[in-house]
């Protein structure tokens, strides 16, 4: 993404590969050799094997035994590194710790590594924005592909709207978002610091402030181009952005936290009061599921909730499968997904313990998923939240722990009803939709299932349980686009947003409509590949964001989903309400590449209005409670339907899970990989799906507000 | 590796040996001397937190999970299984089962050291050897 203007890409400059499009063929080609690693490690062994591994990609190291040391080094050279590998324990500082620093100060992207691979930390590497965690011994696969993050993170600050620059040359906003920053090139001060994610950031900053203004002047939505991508591009509530904001919450007080004052504790220029209220409406309904989950399923909330930030409770366990879905989606380096994997796997027992469930069931998870036998992918990831009582339905619904479930007792009920294995047949319905995407949200409604209470804004008939994974069950019901009728039992999937499930089946008409967009969500759901849905499918670019969002929430472990993918779409639209960027990051990556819904299903919680009307909530049948009709539930809640959001977006999710999962290939986005493999939609942790999908693309979605 | 080396390096050690090369041709055994230099501090530290009064199990896991990290880096299987071990009793705050389980891991870990070492002259003097059959051809 550097363009060789930018003067620092990658190698020759040029660095990352999305869309360059100016002059970039020659970088291109380079990269992305010459990518400025710095490792931090205290151990010399692995410092050394690293190091040699890493030039043996080509890469350009920097050797670091003191995460003290390290923090000096990017300090004094802002923009010398291109990423950072960091071990978990460390001496001098705790490995976290330099991780929020980096993201927070220098916003690199940063890969945790450890030979500790218990699911709470891998979760905690999640949650704290690491775009990745490496269990040792780290192998050359898993390096090999690091690249892919610093991409990814170009890209999704992309979206950010800060990076005005970009939104003058893009003009088409969405576009050029995707394009990434090497197309944007410098933007309002002129400065083309796309080309890395460090100039990005500097542009971004001075940009943003104009964007900002622009943005207040213009006011969102269709931006214009000049206007700064604020109007068009999203939000993108990246892992580190959504850790900000939590972190600013906590402080304030979650009960009292207005936007206002989040917005000045999280000090981020550019960013508005507006979107931190939609994404505080989204951060609350997910909490509010959380709380509501937790008493049955509960494990996974329960066991996120008091352990690791309440937000990313649920979607952290998720996110640990979705290490695997990502993998499966290819993306995630073997081994390292294998390590996540295991560390995931090995977590759901633990998870569940936490709150007390039978941790046995969790265990196993790779059983419970397994009715979806022809969905590996769900499988995997998924188990684990499977812990909990039922697995069949519980699971779903914990694994939406984001996502509001909005989903209706009925539906609810039907889900929950649906056995695991039954779940899976849904889910292979879907996923015969879809391309397997859904099993991976089933695995992750699944664990949701458990949330029946997931209320669901929009009590759309289906909805909750249905994700629209299949387009065209939404359509059946909906009315939609006349996609192809899916019996009602794929729809339950939810595809990659099942997770969602508690989302509500509403979700799924919505995806219906969504489906074009809600590839484009790209909600990493773990079944990304589920989730993606046709993208012909969606048709309502709104509801792929809501859907994305709900999908995002809904993914347990991502709740953030729809954030990354939504954001080009509806900007700011509140993320999604759970989405918590954790998530979305995933999830958007795992989205932007599918479909461009992903920025939409961010929106799209917002807006729930469109979603409203495409009926969302009739598509979802209980089968999925995690979709939500993407429409219904950003409308529906108070948040303006932030646990609709949420649920939206799962069913967005599903629909562009599935095509995501499909795209999400193209993702480099391991998380995203990650996600689609736990069955959550795979969020782009940059949520650079946006990039991927222009809302704009959806038809119905450009008109549809995030908030 | 063969036989030799069975069991106690896994293959982790051989990726490092995929990573040498003619422009690192001694990368192994660099790696090999760094990991017995750190671990040998390591061991030491450990031992004296095991003579001291009422046994501190944080600080001996902390210092296990830097070993354990290290000994994976370089594939040594045995090593890390007895880390893995010692990490258990830790965490159970099982003070025999630690003093046990050092014993046993030093033990392995003097094994490997021994093989290793025995390892690399082999592998000097074989390319010693091809020295000199190629002298011999000249």
């Amino acid at each position: 993404m550097m363009n060789p203007s930018q003067g620092r890409g990658l190698g020759s400059g040029g660095g990352s590969s999305s869309g360059r499009k100016q002059g970039g063929e020659a970088v291109v080609e380079m990269f992305p050799s010459g990518l400025r690693v710095l490792v931090v490690d205290d151990d010399p062994t692995c410092l050394m094997i690293l190091e040699r591994m890493l030039r043996t990609c080509l890469y350009e190291v920097t050797k670091c035994n003191r995460a003290e040391l390290a923090l000096s080094l990017l300090r004094k050279n802002k923009h010398g590194f291109d990423i950072v590998i960091s071990d978990v324990h460390m001496p001098d500082m705790d490995g976290f710790k330099l991780l929020e620093h980096v993201g927070l100060e220098m916003d690199l992207p940063v890969i945790m590594m450890s030979a500790d691979d218990s699911k709470s930390v891998v979760l905690k590497g999640v949650t704290h924005g690491a775009v990745d965690y490496l269990i040792k011994p780290v192998r050359m696969e898993a390096l090999k592909n690091i690249w892919q993050h610093v991409v990814r993170k170009r890209r999704s600050e992309w979206s950010v709207p800060e990076h005005s620059g970009s939104v003058e040359e893009t003009g088409q906003q969405q576009q050029q978002q995707q394009r990434g920053p090497a197309v944007s090139g410098g933007g309002d001060d002129g400065v083309d610091d796309n080309a890395s994610s460090v100039n990005e950031g500097n542009n971004w900053r001075s940009s943003s402030n104009n964007s900002r203004k622009r943005k207040e002047e213009e006011g969102d939505e269709q931006g214009d181009d000049d206007a700064s991508n604020l109007k068009k591009p999203r939000v993108v509530w990246s892992v580190e952005l959504h850790q900000q904001f939590v972190a600013a919450v906590n402080q304030l007080g979650v009960e009292k936290a207005v936007p206002k004052k989040i917005l000045e504790l999280m000090n981020v220029p550019g960013l508005t009061r507006e979107n931190v209220a939609s994404h505080l409406q989204k951060y609350r309904i997910y909490l509010r599921r959380l709380g509501g989950v937790s008493q049955h399923q509960g494990n996974l909330n329960n066991s996120f909730m008091t352990g690791q930030d309440a937000s990313f409770g649920p979607l952290s366990s998720l996110n640990g499968f979705d290490l695997q879905a990502l993998a499966v989606a290819g993306q995630l380096p073997a081994q390292s997904l294998a390590q996540l994997q295991a560390a995931g796997l090995g977590r759901p027992a633990a998870m569940i313990s936490k709150s007390g469930l039978p941790v046995s069931s969790m265990v196993d998870e790779r059983s419970i998923f397994s009715f979806d036998n022809s969905k590996p992918r769900f499988g995997d990831g998924i188990g684990h939240h499977h812990g909990q009582q039922q697995q069949t339905q519980q699971p779903q619904m914990n694994l939406l722990h984001g996502v509001p479930t909005g989903m209706e007792p009925r539906q609810l009920a039907g889900l929950q009803q649906l056995p695991v294995g039954n779940r899976m047949s849904i889910q292979q319905q879907i996923a015969a939709v879809r391309a397997g995407h859904n099993v991976q949200n089933s695995g992750m409604m699944m664990s949701l299932a458990g949330q029946q209470q997931v209320p669901f804004p929009r009590g759309g008939p289906q909805s909750s349980i249905r994700q629209p994974m299949l387009p065209n069950r939404i359509t059946e019901r909906s009315g939609f686009s006349g996609r192809s009728s899916v019996p009602e039992s794929s729809r339950v999937l939810p595809t990659n947003y099942t997770n969602l499930a508690t989302q509500h089946s509403s979700s799924a008409v919505a995806f219906n409509n969504f489906q074009q967009e809600l590839p484009v969500n790209s909600f990493p759901l773990p079944s990304a590949p589920g989730l993606s849905v046709p993208p012909a499918q969606v048709r309502k670019p709104h509801s792929s964001s809501s859907y994305q969002e709900e999908v995002n929430s809904s993914e347990a472990g991502f709740t953030t989903p729809s954030y990354d993918m939504f954001s080009n779409r509806q900007n700011d639209w509140d993320l999604r309400s759970i989405a918590f960027e954790a998530h979305q990051d995933a999830e958007s990556v795992a989205f932007s590449n599918s479909e461009a819904f992903s920025s939409s299903s961010m929106s799209r919680t917002n807006n729930n209005t469109t979603v409203a009307a495409t009926d969302l909530g009739r598509n979802q049948q209980q089968t999925l409670p995690s979709m939500v009709p993407h429409h219904q539930v950003y409308g529906n809640g108070p948040n303006g339907g932030g646990g609709s959001s949420s649920v939206r977006v799962k069913s967005e999710r599903d629909t562009a899970a599935m095509a995501f999962h499909e795209q999400y290939s193209n993702q480099e986005d391991l998380m995203s990989a990650l996600l689609k493999q736990e069955g959550v939609a795979p969020v782009d942790t940059e949520f650079d799906f946006d990039a991927a999908y222009s809302i704009d693309d959806i038809p119905g979605l450009i008109g549809l507000k995030a908030d | 590796m063969g036989k030799f080396m069975q069991g106690y390096l896994d293959e982790q050690f051989m990726e490092l040996e995929e990573l040498q090369d003619d422009a690192n041709p001694n990368f192994v055994e660099e790696v090999a001397a760094s990991y017995f230099k750190d671990s040998a501090r390591l061991i030491n530290n450990i031992d004296q937190a095991l003579r001291r009064g009422p046994l501190d199990f944080n600080r001996l896991d902390s210092y296990m999970h830097q070993f354990k990290g290290s000994s994976t880096s370089i594939g040594a299987s045995k090593v890390k299984t007895e880390c893995t071990m010692f990490r258990e009793y830790c965490r159970a705050g099982n003070a025999e089962g630690c003093l046990r389980t050092f014993q046993e891991l030093k033990k392995e870990h003097a094994t490997l050291r021994k093989k290793l070492e025995h390892y690399f002259q082999v592998q000097a003097s074989d390319q010693l050897c091809v020295i000199n059959q190629l002298q011999n051809m000249c």
